[in-house]
């Protein structure tokens, strides 16, 4: 199983309540993946800012002096602002590759969850509402999130392994479904220069999507493609900066549902999802057709 | 106006296994006409209901609304989600708005009337129940179809009526494409009748029976033939 939730505001009056909406639609998907749980908020930017989300397992230890130690060693101002295992470390955006490099190097247990300007990733292990709250999902304020929760089947219950995953800059994937060709699609991505932290499946399905648009691809291109060259079963909801798209493998027997009003685009793997959004008797609601992109941009 | 003797079971307040536990107490003995509100997406809404009794959802269901059903006559007044009506005995159930994946699956009698689309494998491996679809069927509908009716309005999708054996499909718009062993079958008169019937059953006017295409078995995959063994 697994349950996938996303929200796509197009009104902005919303946004103050996006972590809210999205709190409330995650928690209706618990039962669908009591495992482990995550999210991607898209929010705030600042002008000439990048943001990393980091996370640590001693995050006591590993965040105490980080912004002193990472500013001086990248030469320049670094902010870190914690939220429980998770920390959002802002950068100059000329920095962010002096910034990983960093992390990587002298940080070897701090793993680096999203870098874009708006996005920010928190995922963990535990049941959905308590990962929600550990983070204070409902407080969160932005213009779309994506959320997941996880029932394992091909990999692991880790951190690491819940969703979503980091696709690029700005870019990131949830997965509802088991690729059955991941192994191999793996080995041809590392012969191509991708790196990956887990066993998971979804993880190559994310790497294979940066991997296309590296290519030149853009979203819309690249997931069209991973029709070709993915097995397996699959509901993937992604979103960009400025977009959101879904995506259903041609069998589409991973459920979904989707809801668009003037103010939103929303999507749930179950209608109980969406029940308490703003004007949900009135909306458009329908399942999205099998091995079509639907993409949405603002 | 209000019937009578109508319960009426709010699922915001009653819990989903109470109100499923009432209706099982029912038999055949029982009539009567129950409604259920704010249905909210919940899975298992009426399902294994025994009796001849009428049930009125208001909302959308999610899983497996009215499975198993025998004897009631279930409208959902929204959408369902997967396997609506599944395994149907006997009765009748319709949905105002869309169904999801498998609806009317493994069904054996009984009527089930959707509104709306269905999504895909609509009818899989149905044993005799009549299915009738206003709007649009997804892919894989009617796969290893046994017996029963499919009637669709609109247009089916991919691989309809693979490997089929004895049901009978009715399709007013355009097949995208038929699965194994699927083939179209002339419309005969005793087939108008039929289609005419099962459309008044369904309460549909509107069209006509000179409007649909026959599908069926071409009965090569029955049993292993070397002969056939590219369309296996």
């Amino acid at each position: 199983m697994c349950g996938i939730v996303g929200l796509f505001l197009k009104d902005k009056a919303l946004e103050p309540k996006l972590g809210a909406l999205t709190a409330e639609m995650l928690g209706t998907m618990c039962d669908r993946g009591p495992d482990s749980a995550g999210f991607a908020v898209y929010g705030d930017s600042a002008k000439g800012k990048a943001k990393l989300t980091l996370q640590s397992p001693r995050p006591d230890v590993d965040f105490a002096d980080l912004e002193k130690s990472l500013g001086k060693a990248i030469g320049a101002d670094a902010t870190i602002n914690v939220k429980s295992t998770h920390a959002v470390l802002l950068v100059p955006d000329d920095k962010v590759d002096a910034a990983k490099s960093v992390l990587r190097a002298s940080h070897p247990s701090i793993r680096i969850m999203a870098t874009g300007s708006t996005i920010e990733i928190y995922k963990e292990v535990g049941y959905p509402t308590e990962v929600s709250k550990a983070f204070d999902l409902a407080k969160m304020k932005g213009t779309h999130a994506i959320g997941h929760t996880r029932m394992a089947t091909e990999s692991a219950v880790t951190t690491m392994g819940s969703h979503p995953f980091s696709t690029g800059f700005d870019q990131c994937l949830v997965h509802n479904g088991s690729l059955s060709n991941h192994n191999n699609l793996r080995r041809q991505l590392i012969h191509d220069g991708m790196t990956f932290e887990t066993q998971n499946d979804t993880e190559v399905g994310a790497a294979y999507i940066t991997w296309r648009m590296n290519q030149g691809m853009n979203l819309g291109e690249a997931l069209t493609k991973s029709l070709d060259d993915l097995d397996g079963f699959f509901t993937f909801v992604v979103g960009t900066k400025n977009g959101f798209g879904v995506l259903r493998d041609p069998i589409a027997c991973k459920p979904a549902v989707m809801a668009e009003t003037d103010q939103y685009v929303a999507f749930g793997s179950e209608y109980r999802a969406l029940v308490n959004l703003p004007g949900i008797e009135q909306a458009k609601v329908w399942e999205p057709e099998p091995a079509t992109v639907y993409f949405w941009e603002r | 106006m209000q019937r009578p003797n109508i319960r009426t079971v709010d699922l915001s307040k009653t819990t989903l296994r109470e109100l499923n536990q009432e209706l099982h107490t029912l038999n055949s003995s029982t009539d009567g006409a129950w409604e259920i509100l704010n249905a909210r997406g919940f899975h298992a809404v009426a399902v294994g209901v025994d009796a001849p009794v009428s049930i009125d959802v208001r909302g959308s269901v999610g899983y497996y609304c009215a499975g198993m059903n025998k004897q009631a006559a279930v409208t959902v007044h929204g959408s369902a989600g997967p396997g609506i009506a599944e395994n149907m005995m006997s009765g009748s159930v319709r949905i105002t708005g869309d169904a999801s994946q498998y609806a009317g699956a493994t069904g054996r009698g009984g009527l089930l009337v959707i509104e709306g689309n269905a999504s895909s494998r609509c009818g899989v491996s149905m044993k005799g129940i009549d299915i009738v679809v206003r709007g649009n069927i997804g892919h894989m509908s009617a796969f290893m179809a046994q017996s029963g009716n499919l009637v669709v309005l609109g247009d089916a999708g991919d691989a309809l009526g693979d490997s089929i054996y004895e049901a009978r499909l009715f399709v007013r718009g355009s097949v995208k494409s038929l699965g194994a062993d699927c083939i179209e079958k002339e419309m005969r008169e005793e087939h108008h009748t039929a289609l005419a019937a099962l459309l008044e059953r369904a309460g549909i006017t509107d069209v006509k029976t000179s409007e649909f295409k026959r599908y069926g078995s071409a009965r090569k995959l029955y049993n292993f033939n070397i002969d056939n063994a590219d369309a296996y």
